[in-house]
């Protein structure tokens, strides 16, 4: 009976609703799409993820998306939550619908279209449709201009993503990777293929790919993959990539995140590629 | 009859000693700050005011009372006491300090059923998911720890004999071979269920529902209230089996109840809150310390104290990183083994050097 009394109260309060005010994103995609429609002000914090724009991580840290602490979230009274599709525990997000906090979850895919789903969603949520339309506009416009780059590629190079090297063992992404999504939108191949996700690859493997380009994320820590690591090692040191100097680093967020900045992650890694086809 | 068999151990009879009510007085205080405190900020006697004036309690101060505090309150107390129980149990059936549930392949039986079922769920036939819901991972870990336990007594007995020591060795092998098989399934793994993998390893009392807190007090229950029963069996064991025996002690039942008990504690705890170290292990030795090794008083005491030292390191994972959480099993690490060094460096007579 309560139950039906407060959806009851939640669907003739709807209308007045309209623009939650306090809003958590959890996701870095979520959190770039949110600062783009324009609704930066209403974000009342974040998850570890979201650390683009760089101003956003100075609101309050949930904490890991699929870790998140019911009462953490409800202590910061949001009324909207803005998930990417991962977020959980399953029982910390029934305990925040049961509180009467709306639950958006987003689709997750690592694609264009997955952007573009994205963006929709958060619009509607956010009740900023007319901005989400805009958004979609220049981000469909930047992807064509990508596509028109990277088509004009004639025999398209082979990327290798290590997305980390610990104890010499090399993690690489590969068959439906966000990695792999990204690699085929800035006009390359990925050279890692057999299996899903981002798994550890043996040396032999390394060396019969043999990759033209080595693609790393440029972070810090003992997480760093450097350039210095990758020559020193016995299979990658070997590759085509790594006796040509190809060997590219970026921003990891930016370049895996599938939100509206994929355009230019693409176009970045595309101009990275193929060097020689700059004007 | 059945009141006689199920009498209260002798020490709940007499006066309580001062230390059965100095941990009952923490127990009472780690309940009421894990009631009243919390990243919220809705605090117990604010609450209980509005309760009792009348006053209508706001939707959000109702859910994080009711909702989230209390059930996570009741399942670290339920498997605080259960895994410092089990612990003191295992304990006394080994004779050895070092025991904890993990011998009997608990752990690693849990660990492979948990980790299992985070890997391969999305095989499973739909309907069969949607039944068990987030109570997957749960019945796979207890499932996974029934089966090694059941396992390893198999293994261990001989002409309805058990033998501790290969109970022990069996243990070991057992265990490396669930590590194995879980190495298989982590390499399978993609990157999402690593995550939730290596979560589940580190313990939580997140997930704490309704559902869950009647199963596992159906099984916890009853065997903290049995447990003591085994106090004399395990007072005579510390004798040697032989003397035991002498004295008028069915070992062989009391290998089968130990080990059915500790399975049924450590088996239900694990699959409700995932990997938590170091209380099974550091709780019966502070007890020791404090109070002796009478089982009769170990066994009630170690429940009391799991129960308050969980919750409380409960409060402690909550707290620190607010508004985000730490897994507990973190905490619980990061004290219990300071202070099992501690207790092992006192043992050897060090502890002025």
């Amino acid at each position: 009976m309560k139950r039906f009394a407060l959806i009851a109260a939640i669907l003739t309060a709807g209308p007045a609703l309209a623009e939650p005010a306090r809003v958590i994103s959890l996701g870095g995609a979520v959190t770039e799409i949110v600062v783009a429609l324009g609704a930066e002000d209403r974000l009342v914090a974040r998850d570890t993820t979201s650390q683009y724009p760089e101003r956003i991580t100075e609101l309050p840290d949930v904490g890991y998306v699929r870790a998140l602490s019911a009462e953490g979230v409800l202590a910061l009274d949001p009324d909207l939550i803005l998930a990417e599709a991962t977020a959980g525990p399953p029982e910390a997000v029934e305990t925040l619908k049961a509180a009467g906090v709306d639950f958006v979850a987003l689709p997750g895919d690592p694609s264009v279209q997955g952007v573009r789903e994205k963006i929709a969603v958060v619009g509607t949520a956010l009740d900023r449709e007319e901005a989400a339309e805009r958004l979609t506009a220049s981000f469909d416009a930047e992807m064509d201009a990508v596509r028109k780059s990277a088509g004009a590629v004639a025999t398209p190079k082979r990327v290798l993503f290590v997305l980390s090297l610990q104890n010499g063992r090399v993690m690489a992404g590969d068959d439906g990777s966000s990695a792999e999504a990204i690699i085929e939108l800035a006009g390359g191949v990925n050279a890692a293929t057999g299996f899903a996700g981002y798994k550890p690859v043996t040396d032999e493997a390394i060396l019969a790919a043999d990759p033209d380009v080595i693609l790393t994320m440029d972070r810090e820590g003992e997480m760093a993959v450097t350039k210095r690591d990758i020559l020193a090692h016995p299979a990658l040191g070997q590759t085509r990539a790594a006796r040509g100097g190809a060997l590219v680093a970026m921003d990891g967020m930016l370049l895996l995140g599938f939100g509206p900045r994929t355009p230019q992650a693409a176009q970045a890694l595309h101009a990275a590629l193929y060097p020689e086809a700059e004007d | 009859m059945a009141m006689t068999s199920l009498a209260l151990p002798d020490a709940m009879r007499r006066p309580c000693p001062p230390l059965r009510l100095g941990l009952i007085a923490l127990l009472v205080i780690a309940a009421a700050l894990s009631l009243g405190t919390g990243a919220a900020g809705v605090s117990l006697p604010q609450v209980l005011g509005q309760w009792l004036t009348g006053e209508e309690i706001s939707t959000r101060d109702r859910v994080v009372l009711l909702d989230i505090r209390l059930p996570r309150l009741a399942m670290g107390l339920m498997v605080g006491a259960a895994l410092a129980v089990a612990g003191a149990v295992m304990q006394g059936l080994f004779r050895n300090p070092l025991a904890d549930p993990g011998i009997i392949g608990v752990g690693a039986g849990a660990g492979l059923g948990a980790v299992a079922m985070i890997v391969l769920s999305g095989f499973l036939p739909a309907t069969i998911a949607a039944f068990f819901g987030t109570w997957l991972v749960p019945v796979a870990a207890f499932g996974g720890a029934w089966t090694a336990t059941l396992l390893l007594y198999r293994v261990a007995s001989r002409g309805g004999q058990v033998s501790i020591a290969t109970l022990l060795l069996a243990g070991i092998a057992l265990a490396a071979l669930a590590g194995a098989l879980t190495g298989i399934l982590t390499y399978l793994a993609d990157d999402a269920q690593l995550r939730d993998l290596t979560f589940w390893g580190m313990g939580s009392l997140a997930g704490a529902s309704d559902m869950k807190l009647l199963v596992g007090g159906l099984l916890i229950g009853p065997a903290l209230l049995l447990t003591p029963r085994l106090a004399r069996g395990l007072n005579a064991l510390a004798l040697g089996e032989a003397t035991a025996a002498h004295m008028g002690h069915d070992i062989e039942r009391l290998k089968h109840r130990a080990v059915i008990g500790v399975a049924a504690l450590a088996g239900a705890a694990v699959a409700m809150a995932g990997g938590i170290g170091f209380v099974g292990i550091v709780v019966p030795h502070l007890l020791r310390f404090a109070g002796g090794p009478d089982h009769k008083t170990l066994l009630v005491d170690a429940a009391l104290l799991g129960a308050a030292l969980l919750v409380l390191a409960d409060l402690i994972a909550r707290l620190v990183v607010a508004p985000a959480e730490l897994p507990i099993g973190i905490v619980t690490a990061i004290l219990g083994a300071p202070v099992f060094l501690w207790i092992l460096i006192r043992r050897q007579g060090l502890g002025g050097v």
